[in-house]
């Protein structure tokens, strides 16, 4: 990329961008942690975290440390290595998508051309994460959710593709950076709302977040597959769920949203990464929101929706799309 | 491989409880399971046995008193209600009524607050986390009130054989009004937030349906048995206290399924306010206890009586040998029969929706071991 050749040379270059996102996916889990609890809080008409810090706003940090401080029980005759390797399958493979997003028109890791599958590609990894850990923890709870976590991201990562496909005939790129380009005059939120629609809600899903979380309901498994993960295994979980929303919101910022555009601001190419942190943080606030507010489906009623309600839908609208671009 | 032997292979047993979530307590269930689908469930109880019975019978009666409070713990004046019932019923006590009249504002009172309590978490076995704390809300406002004129918040020891320990004052009364105002305006908010959720209503619609034949022959009393289409409420047919003197309804339901047993008792929580608001209105005055004597001499021959509780219907059933001490003492709690249909009704159902038939019964455990 011309663009940043004041810059290092590529290799390094990447290495800075990897110590920046991981600590960026850092200070997300810390901040998304924090808002879920305070404004599950008042949501629930109390005030939430308030003792640490000004409003309790070290609570999380603290937590952190308490998490790191435990100690890491591996129960009695589990399969060792894959109880390990879980929490780790978990979180490496949601650091990498944040390479190709583009948070503003310069900032950007590196522009894939064939972005969109690579983030796709890797948000399919978490899924191993969770059979992985599910299994490996020889616990009859852990096993039911990593079984439900599997046939939940096959039914509903269908409908996401679709809805993004819808995207993809009208920009004739995977590109993630031209995507947002070919929104300059109109976001593709006001074209394309059915696919928006279905892709928040698959996202929802495809997030293991209420009232689709169901490979960790709490009244029905426990915990579901990180029953048995104490310390930082459950962290590592915990970060690469937040993340991972952080990834779904940005790509519905970048696919539907328009993504750095938005009024004007002085050096536009950087500071366009404002207007998609709003934007992102938007769609998490209403995520947040809608867990604290609905019931958790029944697994059968989840996998009908998918199948029955949102492929059709994504399909017809895929089909309209195509009719209409061809035209 | 044959398809019976495959078939075996696919099932094995889970434990739900007694450190599970949505179990409400110390209950085990043991479910033998095909994949999702629960075969058969088996409630294994005992874990919190106290041995309540057989403390009544080996101390004079009026020493059981506290002991009523823990059986269930969320709804205890309605078993202090019952057992102060019998002794007065055995030994001949007259209760002025002024005292009755308490018993019934303070025992409904405690119905509202174990209902609210029930709806927070019947909401968040189907993982709406939201509802709990609403409810607790105005439980607390409940309790503060209780808390006022009984002492504690929870394990009430408030009525005495002849009466109540203490009369209420007017600061009581104007919590109490102020406190129906504020539950009615809150209704509109459970309204909106549950009642009318699709979510919920799938999840409870049509989900362990009970009917009224198989209600009747497990002995399901209360909410449960009302919500089959039952209009059976011993506040009305078996009339105790001066409930005859109050204009309420019985709410029944139309096929006994969870949404059933859901709306029987948010209708519920209306009507007691209905007979609160009532007895504040006609409150007599006058004394709230009788002479007793000091020594209360259970005759000989047996007595028993019956009150509805929260949960359904609660009996006491004594044997007395002329001394003051029981010599037989047996509470009948409306938990246990009602738990007994979940072998017949969790067979071939899914996990989540056992939990919710679990979460609609509004089982309290140290209740049914007592």
């Amino acid at each position: 990329m011309e663009t940043i050749s004041i810059l290092p040379p590529e290799l390094i270059r990447m290495v800075i961008a990897a110590v920046i996102i991981i600590s960026f996916l850092f200070l997300n889990a810390i901040m998304m942690g924090y808002a879920e609890r305070k404004i599950a809080g008042h949501v629930q008409r109390r005030p939430g975290p308030m003792e640490v810090g000004s409003h309790g706003i070290l609570q999380m940090i603290i937590d952190g440390v308490k998490l790191v401080g435990k100690e890491l029980l591996i129960p009695f005759n589990v399969d060792r290595t894959l109880f390990r390797v879980a929490p780790l399958l978990s979180f490496t493979p949601v650091i990498l998508p944040l390479l190709v997003i583009p948070f503003s028109e310069k900032l950007q890791a590196r522009d894939l051309n064939l972005g969109l599958i690579f983030i796709v590609t890797m948000g399919s990894v978490n899924v191993m994460a969770l059979l992985v850990g599910g299994w490996g923890s020889n616990n009859k709870y852990s096993m039911f959710g990593a079984m439900r976590a599997v046939a939940q991201a096959i039914a509903y990562e269908i409908p996401i593709l679709l809805s993004m496909l819808a995207v993809i005939f009208m920009c004739n790129t995977f590109s993630l950076k031209e995507i947002v380009g070919a929104q300059q005059n109109i976001w593709f939120v006001f074209l394309q709302p059915v696919a928006f629609l279905i892709y928040v809600v698959a996202g929802l899903a495809e997030t293991n977040r209420a009232p689709f979380d169901l490979p960790e309901a709490e009244s029905e498994l426990t915990a579901g597959f990180h029953t048995e993960y104490s310390g930082m295994g459950f962290s590592l979980f915990f970060l690469g769920e937040y993340t991972n929303m952080f990834i779904v919101a940005s790509v519905a910022t970048v696919l539907f949203l328009g993504g750095w555009h938005g009024p004007h601001l002085p050096y536009g190419e950087y500071l366009g990464v404002v207007w998609f942190f709003l934007k992102v943080y938007l769609l998490l606030f209403l995520m947040i929101m809608v867990r604290w507010t609905y019931p958790r489906v029944r697994f059968d009623q989840l996998l009908n929706f998918a199948w029955k309600y949102l492929v059709p839908f994504s399909l017809v609208n895929l089909l309209i799309t195509a009719v209409v671009v061809k035209l | 491989m044959l398809e019976s032997e495959y078939q075996e292979q696919n099932r094995f047993f889970l434990n739900m409880g007694p450190q599970h979530p949505s179990t409400h307590g110390v209950l085990l269930i043991v479910l033998e399971m095909e994949g999702e689908y629960v075969l058969d469930p088996q409630p294994v109880l005992g874990f919190i046995h106290r041995m309540h019975e057989k403390m009544g019978e080996s101390r004079p009666c009026q020493s059981f008193m506290p002991n009523t409070a823990r059986m269930d713990y969320v709804c205890a004046l309605p078993y202090n209600h019952g057992y102060v019932s019998l002794i007065e019923r055995k030994a001949g006590i007259e209760v002025p009524k002024r005292a009755e009249y308490i018993r019934v504002i303070t025992s409904e009172l405690n119905r509202v607050a174990s209902h609210l309590l029930w709806l927070g978490a019947y909401l968040l076995d189907l993982g709406a986390f939201t509802p709990i704390l609403y409810g607790f809300d105005d439980r607390e406002h409940i309790l503060d009130i209780l808390e006022s004129i009984t002492g504690s918040r929870l394990t009430y020891c408030y009525y005495r054989f002849g009466g109540v320990y203490q009369d209420i004052d007017d600061k009581f009364i104007e919590a109490t009004r102020a406190f129906i105002k504020r539950l009615r305006k809150r209704y509109v908010i459970y309204e909106k937030l549950v009642t009318k959720n699709i979510i919920f209503i799938k999840r409870a619609e049509n989900i362990g349906i009970v009917s009224p034949d198989m209600a009747l022959r497990y002995g399901m009393t209360g909410p449960n048995l009302r919500g089959s289409g039952i209009a059976y409420d011993v506040r009305k047919n078996e009339p105790y206290s001066v409930y005859p003197e109050f204009d309420f309804e019985i709410p029944v339901g139309e096929q006994g399924d969870c949404l059933d047993r859901y709306m029987v008792r948010v209708k519920e929580i209306e009507q007691s306010l209905r007979i609160i608001e009532q007895a504040l209105d006609r409150l007599p005055d006058g004394p709230v206890r009788s002479k007793v004597p000091k020594n209360i001499k259970l005759t000989p021959g047996d007595c028993n009586f019956a009150v509805e509780a929260a949960r359904g219907e609660l009996s006491y059933y004594l044997v007395g040998d002329g001394t003051s001490t029981p010599y037989r003492l047996k509470v009948r709690v409306p938990s246990y029969s009602n738990l007994s249909c979940l072998p017949e009704l969790g067979r071939g159902i899914l996990l989540p929706d056992l939990v919710s038939i679990l979460g609609s019964f509004d089982l309290v455990i140290p209740e049914i071991d007592r």
